[in-house]
């Protein structure tokens, strides 16, 4: 049931075994070297959009200049704050890392999704994915993982044993717990058009541009899949959890040496696999850019799928760090109140309104009856809309009399 | 139920998991931090989730660390760190009526040996790994919402009136 990757349908030989453990070998070291060059990519364009030069001096253009930093931080003084609780303190760091890695497993970074080949490549004489492993639960295993990730930042700031930490830690668990509903909201609308959790089956329902999730699902929950993965990963402008003006340094403020090494690299790892899951999810994954019946043509073997998922995250990384560039952070409660308010209600009612297209769909019902369904459907969610509306602008006047400052 | 006795490794891994949450289980009551008790809670709710995987059960399996992992113990930290975030060991956490869990206890125990032996009685899990029936996430959702929907509406409502109570216990006016 877990494998259904077609090199261990069967007996598995030492050869199959091998296949698997170069696969994530080789995971695990690029999904390092690459935020190397995330780190060094978000410094230099950064200071491209800020008109600096940014970092240049290690190696050419700067590029080692992570490695540096890293190597640094090895040598550094690993200091322990005295009221610190120990255990938890040391142990944090890889609550936070360790997810980080492994939802990268789930990603089929490649393949060929052409002709009925379902992702399969033959390599070195053995069939199969580009992907550590496709459980049928995919997906859901990406959002579990994610929402372990919440404990690394969590108990990180309580176990420092001091005030700033602990409050970037609590907003940080208020704010991911609320952010993950709408995101698990917006994913399921994918479900629901796929069929299926495991990523390699809703990249292979991709196939051509009208395919792709973002358009078959109408943007609307790639939009809100995209703000709330951009909270849940604490990154600008949804960065409150290490609002230096405010916290010094949030949750990792008590944190130095190559502890402190850990949390940084997990921010951008997530980062790198949290864009990866929205080309897996919205964007076709490997699955190349095709209109009606032109495709645009790249030959490069097994690795043609490869390089169109590249080409897609590579756009992703360069959104997050241009938002970090422009965008001002969001003061919390409209922090709370873009989440709770506005993507979750609109991220059900979307869900919902699919749904009952679907419905329709599987039932057979004509152009007219469904033209007719959307209608009753659009008016009763704007009539939900009207109410939450309304409640909730009689409490924020309740609140205004008791006295409560905006 | 698991005692088959082909699955020899599974049965092994069901003998350490089990352990490892009875442990789990004893620490959050003895442990004298509150968030160190909340740990070990998810230590046994992994424990869970491991036991389901066993079974073969993936989707309840995760579904277990989405809910009670990822939702359920982040808000009992949360409401901790809000409110009584000291480090180091607390005096007053147990609660005088804590004497009153034992019946409690032992009657969820009763119920749940009942429920369990009188749906099984004798039946034991095949031996050959091939025969071990396959139940799909599609299966366990027809059942949940074509024969067992009245109670699965009825526990919405539950949850549904338990929040409703929550607001009004919290709110001022």
């Amino acid at each position: 049931m877990f494998a259904l990757d077609p090199l261990l349908l069967g007996d598995v030989t030492w050869g199959d075994f091998a296949v698997v453990a170069v696969k994530v070998g080789v995971s695990f070291v690029v999904l390092l070297v690459a935020t190397m060059f995330m780190v060094w990519f978000e410094r230099k364009v950064i200071a491209g959009m800020q008109n600096r030069i940014g970092p240049n001096k290690a190696g050419p253009f700067g590029l080692l200049q992570t490695l540096a930093d890293g190597t640094k931080l090895f040598f550094k003084e690993d200091l322990l704050p005295e009221k610190a609780d120990r255990f938890v303190f040391r142990l944090a760091p890889f609550l936070s890392f360790v997810p980080a890695f492994l939802s990268f497993c789930i990603i089929p970074v490649g393949g060929d999704f052409t002709d009925g080949n379902a992702g399969k490549v033959r390599l070195f004489g053995h069939t199969t994915l580009l992907q550590v492993a496709d459980p049928p639960i995919g997906v859901l295993l990406g959002l579990a993982l994610s929402s372990i990730a919440v404990y690394g930042i969590m108990l990180a700031g309580w176990s420092s044993g001091s005030k700033y930490p602990l409050l970037g830690s609590v907003r940080a668990s208020a704010q991911m717990v609320s952010y993950e509903a709408a995101l698990g909201l917006s994913v399921a609308t994918i479900f629901l058009l796929a069929g299926t959790m495991s990523t390699n089956g809703i990249v292979l329902g991709q196939g051509g541009l009208r395919n792709w999730n973002i358009v078959a699902t109408g943007v609307i929950p790639f939009v809100i899949f995209m703000l709330a993965a951009t909270a849940e990963l604490n990154r600008p402008p949804f960065d409150l959890v290490e609002a230096e003006q405010e916290l010094v340094g949030g949750f990792n403020t008590e944190y130095s040496s190559i502890r402190f090494a850990l949390f940084f690299l997990a921010e951008f790892m997530n980062t790198m696999t949290m864009s990866a899951i929205i080309v897996t999810l919205f964007l076709g994954g490997p699955q190349p850019i095709s209109i009606g019946s032109w495709t645009a043509d790249v030959h490069l073997g097994p690795f043609t799928g490869t390089f169109w998922f590249l080409a897609k995250v590579l756009v992703f990384l360069y959104i997050y760090i241009w938002f970090r560039a422009t965008l001002p952070r969001l003061r919390y409660d409209q922090l709370m109140d873009l989440g709770w308010k506005l993507l979750i209600p609109v991220a059900l009612a979307w869900f919902m309104a699919l749904a009952g297209l679907k419905v329709a769909q599987n039932a057979g019902w004509g152009g007219g009856a469904q033209a007719l369904g959307m209608v009753v459907g659009a008016a009763v969610i704007l009539a939900c809309f009207g109410l939450l509306r309304m409640a909730t602008r009689v409490s924020a006047r309740v609140r205004a009399e008791e006295g409560a400052m905006f | 139920m698991l005692a088959a006795s082909g699955l020899v490794a599974q049965n092994i891994a069901f003998g350490i998991v089990a352990l490892i949450m009875i442990v789990g289980a004893l620490r959050v009551v003895t442990t004298k931090n509150v968030v160190h008790a909340a740990l070990w809670l998810v230590l046994v709710l992994a424990g869970a989730a491991a036991q389901y995987l066993i079974l073969s059960a993936e989707f309840v399996a995760i579904t277990q660390v989405l809910v009670y992992i990822g939702a359920v113990t982040v808000l009992f930290l949360f409401g901790t760190m809000l409110t009584r975030a000291q480090l180091g060991r607390a005096t007053d956490l147990n609660n005088k009526n804590w004497a009153l869990g034992i019946p409690v206890a032992l009657l969820l125990l009763g119920t749940l040996v009942y429920v369990l032996i009188d749906s099984f009685h004798a039946e034991k899990l095949v031996d050959d790994p091939k025969d071990v029936p396959n139940v799909t996430t599609q299966q366990i959702s027809d059942s949940i919402f074509r024969p067992y929907l009245v109670p699965f509406w009825a526990l919405s409502f539950v949850l549904l009136a338990a929040l409703i109570g929550a607001i009004v216990l919290a709110r001022k006016d």
